[in-house]
């Protein structure tokens, strides 16, 4: 599947990577040929084979409804960017 | 043209679980901004989530009591995008494989009448935090305590045709999930949120119109006026000659109007996988069986076992199974009067009454269930008559007592059935009205019996109430009309 | 002191030849010494090692040594260590100082380790060569020249020269294995769920998994004793016991059945190497072992197949650094999605943002069934060679990498460079153990054997790893640097 620009600067936008058109350039040849490497897999006839998510046939534990975690807001905002009153600030979202 | 409505809900209904759902951060409302988000609620790099079972097991009881299909294997996937509110930058939902599958809500319209509205399914989510707008130097705030809440999302076939019934549903759903304890079901806090998908269509057209769909809307009365606006709305664009788009629109309650969302400048793609930090769950039929026998009853069956066993009409059972406190409250007057009837009118009339005027729930209620059914017992076993009984409930909300028989006594209410005494106070009565006695005697005969509700009151009043009003209405008319 | 084996170390330290405080005081000199030119190390904790070293000798004194009481390791920048910077070699971290603890950290604190610092790594564990790290890449300790391998580069680095005597690492797609043959060490990655992933910084979720690396099988059977086992916060961490891994290190190899899968030893494979790994099974038949070729026939799917799974996992994975509660946040942001744009663009290097963009591809709508759920139907097909070639031999052997390690700058292109990982990479797709043993020399660059088990067979592939250490002594084999006598 041809990869093209525009898909580059669509995937870049969805995960909020800016890009230079220069470097938007330079992605669309490395992700061409990744890509071009992936398609591989479609040569391989996989019909009636089940997807496996995980390497280990095991199921998810279940936790007890308990509370175990104490409030640690000034130690995980010691790391924070930016925080006023306990908030992490953005800037403004309209809505 | 005659127009339909057609009408779908996405119900959120976050549980009442003590801890989040992948994490062991406190769900409790209303603390310190981040003090209840922790390392994984805050997406740290290294965290992982781990399934809380309460979340699981509110979520098949839903299921259970919607007699929805349990599906044995359910996942978690991941729904990509970015949000302040989101801090891993995806919420886990589940997109294909959800814990509920199809099953159906039984909503009672304001006839009485009932139909089933079908429920898609119900899935598994986290709630996300809440950004505040208020001014932080033209920045907002964002509070990550919500983030990581467990939200059960319930699904409707399009089966609703009209604002009443989309009501009625969403009323529906919360009496089941309140039922079940599995939520608070407490709008105002944002235990219950539900998004709204409108579209119409021309009366007997098989296929659906474009829909738009409400976000948010918070309580049942906006449900239904945000439905009114959007049908018509939606009517006069197409009457006009134009069309509907299929868009995202926010109900403004202020002015009682929905309008379009800023479109963002591209569709969405969720870019839903499965979550590979969480595995698929597995419910045995063992635990879905212990569920399913430990549910409490449910309001359907609550109100046919009112309307069956008890002998009450279908609008009493209706009213009082539409709440589990209403049920419980009605329940257990009735179990202390042991009189259904009784019962049902002192809860719907006096206390319904009291209730509305003080803008109270039934919870908080200053007459307890037990309180008011020994009052209805009294009125039963002719202890006290009715003037008395509303008197003795106002002293009872009043706190002036600590039970109805307390009241009767300190007050002196109790019914004078003795029959001397009522006819010492008649012939005290008469003696003190000659001109009454005199008119009475010389009216029509057919007339009198209007007239008599004179020495009824009088002797009433000289009884201070507890004269037993039959009695002193027999009484009268024999001693009245002796002497014609 | 600074050559030596964990066994042996803690064999000196019980009779006092040197202390932990010693030992750490030697090694802490060699980093600061020797690491200036190897870059190594991106963090080195000399206060709190030297704290944790006091605190183990003062237990040893008090005859409350535990298994690693008082054995300094090094630990890949990408478990969180409380109160230490931790980068995942990205300059998004270069900020973020952890406000906890990996539980493998906890784990390896808990049995008596003395932590030196973080080791060099791929940004985000992405990379085979250590050349992505935002702090510059390793070198070879055996030839300044030459790559390290990675993404655990900087682990493999550490130990080969010297500057500890064991490190941990992980490994997505071989990046325990491959940098441990580059650097002529051994290293374990462990069946996927075996080892807690909580507090590793993730790169694909499904794929990563931690484990040692060392100068002996004995050693990692040391560590992954202490490392192993079932943690409440990582679900796909699995509930089963953990066994003694050094209990079966001196079991003999007579009667054990070894499989050579044709596929890696096909095109592209350097002949030193071959060479080098088919004198290693001679060994094996030596020792009792008989040898036979087995096929994995979807061999060749593996790296397209992670290329589609890995870059997926990630792409959601890294969207958590957004510059709102952690890490890299850029200067005056003008709005939201400039705030995300910019930080994500300045924070992420070119390795890391081209997966990212990969990944967000190919999950993207009308591109899910074509990429990943294809991806992932072949990767059952990859597990399934294994648990069929599995059901013939006991345990299968390979080069643990086509080439010894290759010169600096010498993969320019991105897909040569993952084509380097074609033994590797389906052993995580399947989830299955492996190791790679130093196994010889291709000129003057290690060369790795790699061993692979089925699921949960650590203590066979430690055991058979031992013995061939005990008849050979590649694992002996120090660079100048290391046999430098200070």
């Amino acid at each position: 599947m041809a990869l093209e620009h525009a898909d580059v600067q669509r995937a870049a936008h969805l995960a909020r990577l800016g890009l230079t058109d220069d470097e938007a350039a330079r992605y669309v040849d490395d992700l061409g040929r990744i890509l071009e490497m992936v398609d591989m897999l479609q040569a391989l006839d996989t019909e009636g084979v089940a997807p496996l998510a995980h390497p280990l046939d095991v199921t998810q534990r279940l936790r007890a409804d308990e509370v175990t975690e104490r409030d640690q807001r000034s130690r995980f905002q010691q790391c924070a960017p930016a925080v006023e009153n306990g908030l992490y600030l953005v800037p403004r979202v309209v809505e | 043209m005659q127009w339909e409505t057609v009408i779908g809900l996405e119900v959120h209904v976050q549980l009442a679980t003590r801890s989040k759902i992948f994490s062991g951060a406190s769900t409790a409302f209303g603390a310190e901004p981040n003090t209840q988000a922790c390392a994984v609620d805050l997406g740290l790099p290294g965290v992982l989530p781990v399934l809380n079972e309460a979340a699981v097991a509110m979520a098949v009881k839903f299921g259970l009591a919607i007699h929805a299909e349990i599906p044995e294997v359910s996942v978690f996937d991941r729904k990509n995008y970015f949000y302040p509110d989101l801090p891993k930058g995806y919420q886990t939902s589940q997109m294909y494989q959800p814990i509920v599958g199809a099953g159906e809500v039984e909503i009672t319209l304001e006839d009485g009448t009932t139909k089933p509205i079908r429920v898609h399914h119900a899935h598994l989510e986290e709630d996300a935090g809440k950004s505040l707008h208020e001014d932080f130097h033209g920045m907002t705030g964002v509070d990550l305590n919500r983030a990581g809440t467990p939200l059960l999302e319930i699904v409707s076939e399009p089966d609703m045709r009209s604002a009443k019934e989309a009501a009625a549903y969403l009323k529906a759903i919360h009496s089941i999930v309140t039922y079940l304890g599995i939520s608070d079901g407490n709008m105002a806090e944002g235990s219950m949120r539900c998004d709204v998908n409108v579209s119409v269509r021309p009366k007997g057209q098989e296929a659906f119109g474009t829909r738009a769909e409400i976000k948010n809307v918070n309580s049942f009365r906006f449900v239904e006026r945000a439905i009114a606006f959007e049908v018509e709305r939606q009517i006069e664009l197409l009457e006009d000659g134009g069309k509907v788009v299929q868009e995202t629109r926010l109900f403004d309650p202020e002015r009682d109007e929905t309008r379009s969302m800023r479109t963002k400048e591209e569709a969405n793609d969720y870019r839903y996988f499965p979550c590979p930090d969480l595995l698929p769950v597995v419910l045995d039929k063992a635990y879905i069986d212990h569920l399913r026998d430990n549910l409490p009853e449910l309001p359907a069956e609550k109100r046919a076992r009112f309307e069956n066993e008890l002998g009450l009409s279908a609008y009493d059972a209706s009213v009082l199974s539409a709440t589990r406190e209403m049920a419980d409250y009605f329940e257990e007057v009735k179990d202390v009067c042991r009189d259904a009837k009784q019962a049902a009118n002192w809860v719907q009339g006096e206390l319904a009454g009291a209730l509305n005027r003080e803008n109270l729930s039934i919870a908080n209620s200053p007459v307890s269930a037990r309180q008011l059914g020994e009052l209805v017992a009294r009125v039963i076993d002719d202890t006290i008559n009715g003037k008395a009984a509303k008197q003795v409930f106002q002293a009872l909300w009043n706190g002036q007592g600590a039970s109805a028989d307390d009241i009767i006594e300190a007050q002196g209410l109790k019914q004078v059935t003795d029959t001397g005494a009522i006819e010492a106070m008649i012939d005290q009565v008469i003696a003190d009205s000659p001109a009454q006695v005199a008119q009475y005697r010389d009216a029509e005969p057919d007339k009198r019996g209007k007239m008599i509700g004179y020495f009824v009151g009088q002797v009433m009043k000289a009884s201070r109430g507890t004269a037993n009003p039959q009695q002193v209405n027999e009484l009268l008319r024999q001693k009245l009309d002796a002497l014609c | 002191m600074h050559d030596k084996t964990l066994a042996e170390l803690t064999r000196s330290l019980d009779a006092g030849d040197f202390s932990s405080r010693e030992l750490t005081q030697h090694l802490l000199g060699r980093i600061d010494r020797l690491d200036g030119e190897l870059n190594s190390f991106i963090t080195v904790t000399h206060e709190q090692a030297l704290a944790a070293a006091d605190a183990a000798d003062a237990a040893r004194a008090a005859g409350k040594a535990g298994t690693l009481t008082g054995l300094p390791l090094a630990l890949k920048d990408i478990f969180c260590t409380q109160d230490v910077k931790t980068t995942a070699g990205s300059r998004m971290l270069d900020s973020f100082i952890a406000p906890y603890d990996a539980t493998v950290v906890e784990k390896l604190k808990a049995a008596g380790a003395v932590s030196l610092g973080k080791t060099n790594m791929d940004e985000f564990a992405m990379g085979s060569s250590n050349e992505n790290s935002h702090y510059g890449p390793v070198k070879n300790p055996w030839d300044f020249t030459a790559v390290p391998g990675g993404s655990s580069g900087g682990s493999a680095a550490a130990v080969a020269a010297g500057l500890v005597p064991a490190a941990i690492g992980t490994d997505t797609g071989g990046s325990i294995r491959q940098p441990a043959a580059f650097c002529g060490i051994t290293g374990l990655k462990p069946t996927y769920g075996r080892v807690s992933r909580y507090g590793m910084i993730a790169y694909a979720s499904s794929l990563d998994q931690a484990g040692p690396m060392a100068r002996s099988a004995e050693d990692c059977a040391l560590l992954l004793n202490a490392m192993a086992g079932h943690d409440l916060r990582d679900s796909t961490c699995v509930q089963r016991g953990v066994p003694d891994y050094t209990e079966e290190l001196g079991t003999a190899l007579s009667g054990l059945k070894i499989g050579l899968p044709s596929e890696y030893f096909g095109d592209g494979l350097d002949p030193q190497v071959e060479a080098a790994v088919r004198e290693a099974i001679k060994v094996f038949e030596s020792l009792g072992a008989s040898v036979r070729e087995v096929s994995l026939p979807h061999t060749h799917y593996a790296i397209p197949a992670y290329y589609v799974i890995a870059p997926a996992e990630a792409s959601s994975n890294l969207s958590r650094y957004d510059g709102v509660r952690f890490g890299h946040r850029c200067a005056n942001p003008v709005d939201l999605i400039d705030l995300y744009k910019r930080s994500r663009a300045e924070g992420f290097g070119d390795e890391v943002k081209r997966r990212i963009l990969i990944g967000t591809h190919t999950l993207s709508e009308g591109f899910f069934d074509a990429y990943y759920k294809k991806a992932q139907q072949v990767r059952r097909l990859i597990r399934q060679d294994f648990l069929d070639a599995f059901e013939e031999v006991d345990v299968l052997m390979g080069p643990a990498s086509p080439t010894p390690a290759f010169d600096l700058g010498a993969n320019k292109d991105p897909v040569s460079m993952y084509l380097q990982d074609i033994y590797t990479i389906a052993i995580n797709l399947a989830g299955i153990p492996g190791m790679s043993v130093p196994a010889g020399f291709a000129g003057k660059r290690p060369v790795g054997l790699q061993i692979l088990g089925s699921h949960f067979t650590e203590s066979r592939l430690l055991n058979v790893a031992h013995q061939f250490q005990l008849a050979t002594d590649w694992h002996r084999q120090r660079p100048a640097l290391a046999e430098e006598n200070t």
